[in-house]
């Protein structure tokens, strides 16, 4: 019998220790090296090129900002649905990965202030029977989106009477709108026009943008932080204000777009 | 009959544990005890009315999809299993290939491939008539994961149907009893009580693998955990699914011993 708690006490001792070890705190680092998380499949804001290199609005910006608060920064693509565990297991440090600030996603981390924000659309095949993006007109249809994103939550609430079905990433509901194995798409305005406008998306056509509802979109595209992490935050909100200023956000931006994605 | 009480279950006599077992058990209590702890203290009845639904559909989802794959597997798996068998080339080459490329190749990798790849060629699907079949996200995973478990279940009939000594085969001859009837009342049954345990191993492994059917927007168990989790942020929904398919694996287990004892109650004492 003492044996056994002998040997649970120096197991728990040994389980509690664990994670205290792994954990430097956030406020005492000084912050000149800094890992910057994104998803790497999401074009044009974040993409892996033809030799493996990251690129895209997201990560311009990103380097911008850490070329403004002056640090050294290091870029790992994570799959889309485990990057706030990610991030809170301290895998990075910041999400740049053109996540949207909503409240849900603020019981868990931090964000920083919007860096743009665009509508969501709706694309169809281009011999589709479909006409509006409306309710009534995608009603009893298939609506493809990707998983845990504002956009699929967006697909249930605009469209009840569809039905929604939800993929790893952007890359495979394009697959399935081609073979029409779902009727519609639904994700950002300025990734459906750039798979549009591209070789990959002749199969489809726009069929409209829909309103951002706050409650769903929340107020935006901000930077994911741990909690308890105002110290960077405060770096990367002053960093976001200084590219906007001095001209650094338009000339990224019209790397990319031929128009606006800031708001307002 | 030698043969037989020489793979008889070893001895189960108990022996006392050392110092190592004792941590080693230990380490689990806790790890056990503080899941337990863990559920309990964040139970929360708002996720367990709004998931609790979901999950038990994805849970049949799971067990449906790997139930009928199983099944399409062990019937695919007969001939297969025959093919490498026999005594011609011509048989016996493909059901090798077939075999090396599914036992060779990720589940993942052939589920995308049956889902995906298939999808680029609708329009010859279309003109054979197939298309219905391969539009559904539930019967590509149907089609991969039989074809898959089919390769296995092969290699499991085989290796059993040949660890059956020779003699068994002789004996029967001898004694005039036609091949057919050696096979089915002599040769098998041996052969099925080497067999039970991979089968059930195989079964266990195909519900843990079929988790990566959402992938293709099959929503089994793991598909309904992941919308959770995007949901509520709350690790809890990995938890419970972990719960849920460690009881169905361990009703499994229950019954292939069960069914173990069934199959060898000529050689208990």
């Amino acid at each position: 019998m003492l044996k056994i708690l002998t040997s649970t006490l120096v197991s728990t001792t040994l389980l509690a220790a664990v994670p205290a070890l792994a954990q430097e705190s956030d406020a005492d680092k000084d912050w000149s090296n800094i890992v910057v998380g994104t998803e790497g499949a999401y074009p044009p804001f974040n993409f892996l090129d033809a030799s493996g290199e990251l690129q895209g609005f997201d990560v311009d910006i990103a380097r911008a900002l850490c070329n403004e608060m002056g640090v050294e920064c290091s870029f790992v693509t994570q799959e889309w649905d485990g990057m706030i565990p990610a991030l809170q297991n301290g895998n990075f440090d910041l999400i740049v990965a053109s996540m949207s600030i909503t409240p849900e996603r603020e019981e868990q981390i931090d964000f920083t202030n919007k860096y743009y924000n665009t509508p969501p659309a709706v694309a169809v095949l281009k011999d589709s029977d479909i006409t509006d993006a409306t309710e009534e007109a995608l009603s009893g249809k298939t609506i493809g989106a990707q998983v845990s994103t504002t956009h699929a939550r967006a697909a249930e609430e605009y469209f009840p009477d569809a039905e929604v079905r939800q993929y790893p990433s952007a890359e495979e509901y394009k697959l399935d709108i081609e073979s029409g194995r779902v009727d519609a798409v639904l994700d950002d305005v300025v990734v459906l026009d750039q798979w549009l406008k591209s070789e990959a998306g002749a199969c489809c056509k726009l069929l409209g943008t829909l309103p951002a509802e706050e409650q769903i979109y929340g107020e935006g595209i901000g930077i994911g932080l741990r909690k308890d992490n105002e110290k960077l935050q405060g770096m990367v909100n002053e960093a976001i204000a200084a590219i906007r200023e001095d001209g650094t956000y338009e000339e990224i931006q019209s790397k990319y777009f031929d128009f606006d994605v800031y708001g307002e | 009959m030698t043969d037989l009480t020489a793979s008889a279950p070893p001895s189960t006599e108990k022996k006392k544990p050392g110092l190592a077992g004792i941590l080693f058990a230990g380490f689990w209590v806790v790890v056990f005890a503080s899941l337990a702890y863990y559920l309990a203290a964040s139970w929360n009845s708002d996720l367990f009315a709004r998931y609790g639904l979901p999950y038990l559909e994805g849970l049949w989802v799971t067990v449906s999809l790997v139930v009928s794959s199983f099944v399409c597997g062990a019937i695919l798996s007969v001939p297969i299993a025959f093919g490498r068998m026999a005594e011609s080339r011509t048989a016996r080459v493909p059901s090798f290939l077939f075999v090396y490329f599914f036992r060779g190749t990720p589940l993942i990798a052939q589920i995308f491939l049956v889902y995906y790849g298939f999808g680029e060629f609708r329009g010859f699907l279309d003109s054979i008539g197939l298309w219905w079949f391969f539009r559904e996200a539930w019967f590509c995973a149907l089609f991969t994961i039989a074809l898959n478990s089919a390769a296995y279940q092969a290699e499991i009939l085989r290796g059993a149907i040949e660890s059956v000594p020779k003699g068994q085969w002789e004996g029967g001859r001898s004694l005039g009893i036609s091949r057919s009837v050696i096979f089915s009342r002599i040769v098998l049954p041996q052969a099925m009580i080497v067999a039970l345990r991979p089968y059930a191993n195989e079964l266990i492994l195909l519900i843990k693998g079929s988790a990566i059917v959402a992938i293709i927007t099959v929503y089994d168990l793991f598909g309904i955990t992941r919308q959770a989790y995007a949901r509520t942020f709350d690790f809890q929904t990995y938890v419970w699914a972990a719960v849920l398919y460690l009881v169905v694996v361990e009703i499994l287990r229950r019954l292939t011993n069960f069914a173990e004892a069934r199959v060898t109650r000529h050689m208990q004492r």
